[in-house]
């Protein structure tokens, strides 16, 4: 079991999103996160999924991708060296001199910034791999988180491998 | 139209639609009108190209358009209404995917302001059919139907073939747009791979020609794909022994020495003892199905696999495989023949023999044997008379259960196409309605439904459609007032708790029959059945339902338990007490 980042190249029309989410649900396959927008071409959405399994599974469910008619190309960026990046939202309590101070601290090792100062909060902007928001997240006092919003994983190759039509 | 400025000439979306099918060289349409369609019904109303089969259930129409493109290798095309016209395709159309076979399915839908409304009638089409089609679309600009229409005929019968939903809201179909019907279509997310891989094929060509106890199996790819003349060539010049699936008969010849019967859960016993003994096995359009397998973990436990198949995800889905090939069957069982033929390598004429040898004495414990001289019509016995009489040369197609299995295992078919069921859903209520499409397709041709009490009773309507388009088939009837293949499990494995599987009001078939306006025939006597099945055969132009009363004890044997090996089987009680005496 190992966890796998696929990208896919998807025909930007209504259902196909739908589509990949059902074949996930209907054979039983792991969805950890899924990221999608359309590209520079609006016809077609770049859509990065973040599964597990052992290598049969992965072998199937990119087989059973491909067969999905509006799925263009897809590519396991796992196979190679990739870049993943995931943006994280999160409010938390700052009620106290003390909170603010140490917040503050955490968001600047960990290169976030503040967004949103509210009268009792702060909202956190950070990006990084996923590894990194889990490191954030187990960092920051549990007590004072308000709300946690991941985009999930956007992943690209690194150098020469492109994922294009 | 005489000002040289006016516009080119409209017509209705409804009316696209129709041309649109015409130019896809659709004769038959199988359909039922509704709310949504009144439209499309208009239009098909006022033209003369294209038949219109009204069936009496929708999930009929299905089946009916089933039967067609099974026996046919054409695209069959349902149209319905919203709603629960939709709803009731849905047996139709899962059990279309489940055995890859083409069809179009244009359903109508509510007007798009009412999209979403739960307006009466409305279903999301698109979304209820969407895990059991090959592809579906909602078409929601009447300039995109007619090239709507043609991307949904190639997905349908291109690659693995498989249904093609068509949603259509009503008001598309009253919108005017000018008719062009696109000539080539090009799907730049749909490339299915047609020749296979040449150094694959070459590999797997020397590996089948070193091998010592090679087999031969194969499914309904090679029935879908057209490659039954290829995969009789392939296999006289190997001079291997083949066995087939149950969706995969007729593609080879059951009367020819090298063809061992159907493997699987009821499967010979030949064929499942030298799947297990193999050490090189050729699977050719079959996916190794649960009921082909048995326990995956002990199949074909010493062989080396080559799979060719239309479809990549097929491959290694179940079993791994050595020698994966993706392709169509024809050409690259073309291409396997040219390397066998070119190759330095022969057969090891010594080790073959052997192999044939060990495979006669299994073929010698005879394992569907069964009991000829009881008192009671045997099932079998009603096949063998029918593959006597017909000499194994009439469209059959079946319902699902015991009597699809004696089908299976004593109809000898030797043409692919001529053997139409419910393989990967099994679907009770598809023979009738599917032999309606066969009679269409082959109007000329004898058409057999063989069916049980149980099945035929879940579309037993269409006898009024028979009767409206006179359609003449002869249905079997294997009546044992059970629904056998259940209470068979129940017997075996269930300490004989019969559970709801006695039909305790079963219809008179012969009158019942007879209100639709056909004939019906009742049959007790095993001294009866070929005289009946004569004048049966005979009656060309009427439709004959005969009622065998058969056994109701009987079960299909050789039989692997669910999540048994293949070469675990339980034989015939008959057979061992023949051994012991």
């Amino acid at each position: 079991m190992r966890r796998h980042i696929l990208s896919i190249l998807l025909e930007n029309e209504p259902g196909a999103l739908s589509r990949v989410a059902g074949l996930f649900s209907a054979r039983g396959y792991n969805i950890e996160s899924l990221a999608v927008a359309p590209t520079q071409d609006p016809s077609m959405s770049r859509m990065t999924l973040v599964t597990w399994g052992s290598e049969e599974v992965i072998e199937q469910i990119t087989k059973q991708l491909n067969k999905l008619v509006e799925v263009v190309k897809l590519i396991d960026l796992s196979e190679g060296s990739h870049i993943e990046r995931e943006l994280l939202l999160l409010k938390v309590k700052v009620a106290t001199a003390n909170q603010r101070e140490e917040v503050k601290r955490l968001v600047d090792i960990f290169r976030g910034r503040i967004i949103d100062v509210g009268d009792a909060t702060y909202t956190i902007e950070l990006t990084g791999a996923c590894d990194k928001m889990d490191a954030f997240l187990k960092a920051v006092e549990a007590s004072l988180i308000i709300e946690v919003v991941r985009s999930g994983v956007s992943g690209i190759g690194r150098g020469q491998k492109s994922l294009y039509l | 139209m005489n000002d040289a400025t006016s516009q080119p000439e409209t017509m209705t979306g409804a009316e696209i639609l129709v041309n649109s099918l015409v130019q896809e060289g659709v004769d038959i349409v199988f359909g039922y009108p509704g709310g949504s369609v009144l439209h499309i019904y208009d239009a098909m109303f006022k033209q003369k190209q294209i038949r219109h089969i009204l069936v009496r259930h929708e999930q009929a129409a299905v089946h009916a358009a089933d039967g067609y493109a099974r026996a046919s290798g054409r695209t069959g095309v349902v149209l319905v209404t919203s709603g629960p016209g939709v709803t009731n395709t849905i047996t139709g159309i899962a059990t279309a995917y489940m055995d890859s076979i083409p069809l179009v399915i244009i359903t109508g839908q509510v007007p798009t302001s009412l999209i979403g409304n739960d307006a009466f009638q409305e279903v999301d089409s698109v979304g209820i059919s969407r895990p059991c089609v090959k592809h579906n679309f909602l078409v929601n600009d009447v300039k995109k139907l007619a090239e709507t229409i043609k991307k949904a005929f190639y997905l349908a019968a291109s690659g693995r073939p498989g249904p093609v939903l068509v949603d259509i809201p009503k008001d598309v179909t009253a919108h005017r747009s000018v008719f062009e019907y696109p000539g080539n279509i090009e799907i730049r997310s749909y490339k299915p791979i047609l020749n296979g891989h040449p150094g694959q094929i070459r590999k797997a060509v020397d590996l089948l020609l070193s091998a010592k106890r090679p087999m031969i199996y194969t499914g309904g790819g090679v029935v879908l794909g057209n490659g039954s003349k290829e995969l009789v060539e392939l296999t006289k010049l190997f001079g291997y022994p083949i066995t087939q699936t149950l969706m995969g008969l007729g593609s080879y010849p059951a009367t020819d020495p090298q063809f061992m019967g159907m493997l699987g859960m009821h499967g010979t016993y030949e064929a499942n003892m030298a799947m297990h003994e193999c050490d090189v096995l050729l699977a050719i359009g079959a996916r190794f199905d649960d009921r082909v397998t048995g326990d995956v973990k002990t199949f074909c436990p010493q062989a080396k696999i080559i799979h060719v198949d239309i479809d990549p995800s097929s491959i290694s889905k179940n079993v791994r495989v050595d020698i994966p090939i993706v392709g169509t069957v024809d050409r690259v069982l073309q291409d396997m023949i040219k390397a066998v033929q070119e190759s330095d390598r022969k057969p090891d004429v010594e080790a073959l023999a052997a192999w044939w040898k060990q495979i006669e004495a299994w073929r010698a414990t005879k394992c569907l044997r069964y009991d000829r001289k009881s008192p009671l019509i045997k099932p079998q016995f009603v096949i063998e008379k029918l593959y006597e009489l017909t000499q194994g040369d009439a469209y059959i197609t079946s319902d699902v259960g015991q009597h699809q299995m004696f089908v299976a295992q004593f109809y000898k078919f030797t043409k692919p196409r001529r053997w139409i069921n419910s393989g990967g859903l099994g679907t009770m209520g598809f023979g009738m309605p599917s032999a309606m499409g066969v009679k269409l397709a082959f109007p000329n041709e004898t058409v057999v439904c063989i069916t049980g009490d149980a099945s035929i009773q879940m579309c037993i309507q269409e006898l009024s459609t028979c009767k409206q388009f006179d359609l003449p088939l002869k249905i079997v009837n294997l009546n044992n007032g059970y629904m056998g293949m259940v209470r068979q499990w129940q017997e075996m494995f269930y300490d004989k708790r019969y559970s709801h599987t006695y039909l305790e009001a079963l219809p008179d078939f012969v009158k019942l029959t007879e209100s639709y306006g056909h004939i019906g025939m009742l049959i007790e006597k095993p001294g009866d059945v070929e005289n009946a099945l004569r004048e049966a055969l005979a009656l060309q132009n009427r439709l004959v339902f005969l009622d065998f009363k058969i056994d109701p004890s009987e079960n299909v044997y050789p039989m692997v338990a669910a999540g048994k090996g293949q070469h675990e089987m339980i034989l015939s009680p008959y057979q061992e007490e023949r051994e012991l005496a």
